[in-house]
């Protein structure tokens, strides 16, 4: 059965799209059909992370509009061919997205795809309640700073009212996945903990994802991280999340100063 | 720079949390109050499973507004070898009057 889950934050810079690609290939490795979709109009990035940019010919607006046909729209990455992209447009209008148009290309998307990730825009406008509109579950990315965590909330309220399973008086699954942290710091007292972010947002956690150098490597070569430094924390923390959002039952490692799993399973190479 | 003011900038993580509480707690009423709805279908989810096992995205739980009275309506599909019928409403449409 295909599911569509939107990624979404409230506010930007946290790790949506980064997030939305590293999962989209992670849960493609395991030979499961994924499709990212990007729904930043106007400011489209999804395409750049996966390392696509150059592909791109026809875009959502287009297979909303009827101009195009989603096989045409349609990015097959070259690494994992069970991996697509679909990508926003760049050069379009940002209200050129109908909830009518989404509706139907999610519709097609989910008779061809195990998984649609929805990369939502940042804001709580029009591009973020279209990305949410359809989906069946959501993952909320924040980092662990009062900014992030404030919109993360708003968020939240947004999920269980302005989508369409809300309004159908379904449950709308969230899960948190908390990015950008830091361990030596949330133990020294400078950042705020996991148990504080989940106690304040009381939503399920679906992964934490350490601050890592490997990220922006990542983005340089536009490579998500499951897919090449496979290796590192980050990578690890997101192929984890991944298998969690697949329905296994994966214990989260939570990073610890001391001691991570990663240094224990690695020993000295993880420093 | 004293050395108290070197403690004190380490942990303000805690002050980050009390603000945030406060904030919040003040923010969920006023602007995006959590759906009714949604709080009332959370807790049903926790009081049936405790009794029946059951598959939460069979719980429906929808609320009219109507002008002087409003309704609540919960909908559980409970599989048939749980209880031995197909479709049990756990209750009969429930007029409740919900501001």
């Amino acid at each position: 059965m295909s599911k569509v889950i939107v990624v979404t934050s409230g506010k930007g810079g946290v790790g949506k799209t980064t997030s939305t690609a590293s999962l989209g290939a992670a849960l493609a490795q395991g030979g499961r059909r994924v499709c990212v979709v990007d729904f930043d109009v106007g400011l489209r990035n999804l395409d750049l992370v996966m390392g696509a940019e150059r592909r791109v010919v026809f875009d959502f607006i287009n297979v909303a509009q009827g101009d195009a046909k989603l096989a045409q729209a349609l990015i097959r990455d070259k690494r994992i061919d069970t991996l697509h992209l679909l990508a926003a447009s760049q050069t379009r209008d940002k209200d050129a997205l109908t909830t009518e148009g989404v509706e139907r290309v999610i519709g097609e998307l989910r008779g061809s795809f195990d998984y649609v990730l929805c990369d939502s825009p940042a804001g709580i406008e029009r591009g973020a309640l279209l990305a949410m509109r359809f989906a069946d579950q959501a993952i909320v990315v924040a980092n662990p700073e009062v900014s992030s965590v404030r919109d993360s909330d708003r968020i939240i309220g947004l999920l269980d009212s302005k989508t369409l399973r809300a309004e159908r008086g379904e449950q709308m699954n969230k899960q948190l996945l908390l990015t950008r942290f830091d361990p030596a710091r949330s133990n020294s007292g400078e950042m705020l903990g996991i148990d504080d972010v989940l106690e304040i947002l009381s939503i399920p956690l679906l992964g934490v994802i350490p601050e890592s150098k490997e990220i922006l490597r990542a983005s340089n070569i536009g490579a998500p991280v499951t897919m090449n430094a496979s290796i590192s924390r980050a990578g690890l923390a997101y192929l984890e999340a991944a298998r969690r959002l697949a329905g296994e039952t994966v214990p989260i490692a939570i990073p610890d100063q001391k001691k991570t799993l990663f240094t224990r399973l690695f020993g000295r190479r993880a420093a | 720079m004293s050395l108290f003011g070197f403690l004190k900038s380490r942990s303000s993580a805690p002050v980050a949390r009390e603000r945030l509480q406060i904030l919040l707690a003040h923010e969920r009423v006023a602007l995006g109050p959590r759906d009714l709805v949604t709080i009332l279908r959370d807790d049903l989810l926790a009081t049936i499973a405790r009794h029946i096992e059951f598959d939460p995205e069979k719980l429906s739980v929808k609320m009219d507004r109507g002008g002087a009275m409003s309704t609540l309506e919960i909908e559980v599909e409970i599989p048939s070898d749980k209880v031995g019928v197909g479709e049990t409403r756990i209750a009969p449409p429930t007029q409740a009057s919900a501001a």
